[in-house]
């Protein structure tokens, strides 16, 4: 395949992304990416980086073999890119982390973000709390009742959460309420966006820095093997974990690529967060991208067990790599995903996130159709401490199996 | 028709010694069949133009009570199609323009062609589209500008005096310059740097800079036009006509006339 340069110099991944916001804070996303662009030439920054992902972070992190779970899908060798190992327990900190540096270096003292289940939420006080910067996270209602202890451990981190009543009270109502907020403070305040979603140049920043992932898992898999993997299987939501792992990775086109989207209860019902396989161009916050929406331009609710994955929209970039052929886009129900949840716990003695149970679900499938001699990597983007709770309420307190 | 309709009414002003005045309602906030009587009383209460508010699920750039506005729309059932519909039909009663206030999600939805084909059909005079800053533009303003639509652009206290500059350069109908840095919706006081920032627009610009946002008062109208050429009032008209306070509504507007003491 030819070189792969995306996005052009004005945010564009082909008809995609771009910079739809209010002119108000037109002048942040250019200074940002101006920031950015600086911050990457420079040789302190990138040790800075360097540091903070080894001491603080913990990377970097293992690329597992996962010899039980192989026996079990009977087909090819399944690795286990382990970002649940990080601190906080998911990828979400390795574009924190670089955005509070960024936020720093920009002389900005405030930040704000949007947070679904609380991941990014999480991971976003932290590094706040390491920067001694001023921290406000806009939840939705909902998510805010469904997660408490992550609402507490942002309050604990240092960060004001603040519960978002418009709209559905979800995750794309608590990123309106972000955007409000960051309208309105821009002068001191920088937003850290949690995926790759939002204005240019946010969706290239954000996959820069989490192709963390797909550049160690590159280098590991090649130690083992001197070669690279056959397939690498990562979920979607907004997709940045996916984005990070396959990035490093586009070039290569004998490695085939796979998103997993949520199905939710069934791509054909009206419960479902597969924005590729189901949705539509259109714009929102910020991007065009592929959106789940009615014909007249209204967005839908998105639905999935994992309150990672429930957002109606998807990156610009994926939106051009599914148009492309480059990325093949399939989606996993939220009972095949809780089956895989349980299924690694046993398997391996790993707890996934159940965002990266729909990895896990689809890849156990994929690796029986495949050879022996070949490999499959998944990226397990996060632990799945936080939704214990959730699969405890569901299995009705009873034991399982 | 169309940009030039709205020229008119600006020159309309000008000759008269008066400020002008938009207020702006959500299209179908109690339901379309009252939009006529909606636009014939603003016109009858001296609004220069109107900007009608598309429903949109979500609003980034509006406030709690534009927000409310156009969820009760959307929860009525309207559309952007039924919207332009229902203009058609009574367009020739209006005398006065009309301009947009839409996302562009709904007008990227109902395809950039057909959507100016249809406003020009409608009688709508310009388009505003808080969510497409002039890097975007490209996505729609040759299909305006075919169809002889506005596109009217925004400016906003955080543009810098060079980007000012870019954007009223080759501005059509008028500059809206937004007053505040936040959302839509009711403020306090008029601040001296707004002021500034209105003359510093104003001196760049070839066409008319309407002040916006935050503007809620017959005070807030009369001290914007010391240093614009007019007004938009949203957020506070949607509050009135929910309370049928329409003796308010008409001191509003004429204050922009230099009518009213206080």
């Amino acid at each position: 395949m030819s070189t792969y340069v995306q996005p052009d110099q004005n945010g564009h991944f082909g008809p995609y992304g771009g910079r739809f916001v209010p002119e108000t804070l037109m002048t942040a996303v250019l200074e940002l990416e101006k920031a950015y662009d600086e911050a990457i030439q420079d040789d302190n920054f990138q040790k800075e980086m360097e540091y903070y992902l080894t001491q603080y972070i913990g990377r970097e992190n293992p690329l597992y073999y996962a010899e039980n779970l192989t026996k079990y899908a009977g087909g090819a060798k399944i690795y286990l890119k382990r970002e649940d190992l990080n601190h906080t327990g998911a990828h979400k900190i390795n574009n924190t982390i670089g955005q509070a540096l960024l936020t720093a270096r920009m002389g900005k003292k405030k930040v704000v973000a949007e947070t679904g289940a609380g991941q990014h939420g999480v991971a976003t006080a932290t590094v706040c709390a390491l920067l001694n910067l001023e921290c406000i996270i806009f939840m939705g209602k909902e998510d805010v009742a469904r997660q408490k202890l992550n609402v507490f451990r942002m309050e604990l981190l240092g960060a004001k959460v603040v519960s978002v009543d418009q709209g559905s009270g979800t995750l794309k109502d608590a990123v309106n309420e972000a955007l409000r907020y960051w309208v309105a403070n821009v002068d001191d305040t920088h937003y850290i966006m949690g995926s790759v979603l939002g204005p240019h140049p946010f969706p290239k920043i954000v996959r820069d820095f989490q192709s963390v992932i797909g550049n160690e898992t590159k280098r590991q898999f090649s130690e083992i093997t001197g070669g690279l993997p056959d397939a690498i299987v990562a979920c979607i939501g907004g997709g940045s974990n996916a984005m990070g792992m396959f990035y490093p990775f586009i070039e290569d086109s004998g490695v085939s690529l796979v998103g997993v989207e949520a199905a939710g209860s069934g791509i054909d019902t009206e419960k479902h967060a597969a924005t590729l396989t189901k949705g539509k161009k259109g714009i929102l916050h910020g991007s065009l991208m592929y959106l789940l929406q009615d014909d007249d331009g209204q967005i839908q609710e998105a639905h999935s067990i994992s309150a990672g994955l429930d957002y109606p929209g998807v990156g610009p970039e994926h939106s051009l790599l599914k148009d492309m052929g480059r990325v093949q886009y399939a989606s996993v129900t939220d009972k095949e995903a809780l089956d895989a949840f349980i299924l690694l716990s046993r398997t391996e003695g790993i707890i996934p996130a159940l965002e990266s149970s729909h990895a896990v679900a689809y890849a156990v499938g994929h690796a029986k159709e495949m050879r022996p001699e070949q490999n499959l990597v998944i990226c397990l983007s996060g632990r799945g401490d936080k939704d214990v709770e959730t699969i405890q309420k569901l299995m009705g307190g009873h034991s399982i199996g | 028709m169309g940009k030039e309709r709205l020229e008119q009414a600006f020159e309309k002003c000008s000759q008269k010694g008066e400020k002008a005045f938009i207020p702006y309602i959500m299209a179908g906030d109690g339901g379309l069949d009252i939009l006529k009587q909606q636009l014939l009383f603003l016109q009858e209460a001296g609004a220069d133009a109107v900007e009608l508010g598309i429903p949109f699920s979500d609003p980034v750039a509006d406030g709690p009570v534009i927000q409310e506005a156009g969820k009760r729309a959307l929860q009525q059932g309207v559309s952007l199609r039924g919207i332009l519909e229902t203009l058609t039909s009574i367009r020739t009663e209006i005398k006065i323009p009309i301009i947009l206030m839409t996302y562009l999600n709904p007008v990227f939805t109902y395809g950039a062609g057909q959507f100016a084909a249809d406003c020009a059909a409608a009688g709508v005079d310009g388009c505003i589209i808080p969510d497409m800053p002039l890097e975007e533009e490209g996505i729609i303003s040759g299909e305006l500008k075919q169809s002889g639509i506005a596109l009217v652009r925004l400016v906003t206290l955080t543009s810098p005096a060079e980007r000012i500059k870019k954007i009223a350069d080759g501005a059509e109908g008028f500059l809206y310059a937004v007053t505040i840095k936040g959302t839509t919706g009711a403020r306090d006081h008029f601040e001296e740097e707004t002021g500034r920032f209105l003359q510093q627009v104003r001196s760049v610009s070839n066409v008319p800079v309407l002040a916006g946002f935050g503007i809620s008062t017959p005070q807030h109208v009369r001290e914007a036009g010391k240093y614009c050429d007019g007004t938009v009032v949203g957020s506070k008209i949607i509050q009135l006509l929910s309370a049928a306070a329409f003796n308010e509504i008409t001191d509003l507007i004429q204050a922009a006339k230099g009518k009213v003491l206080s």
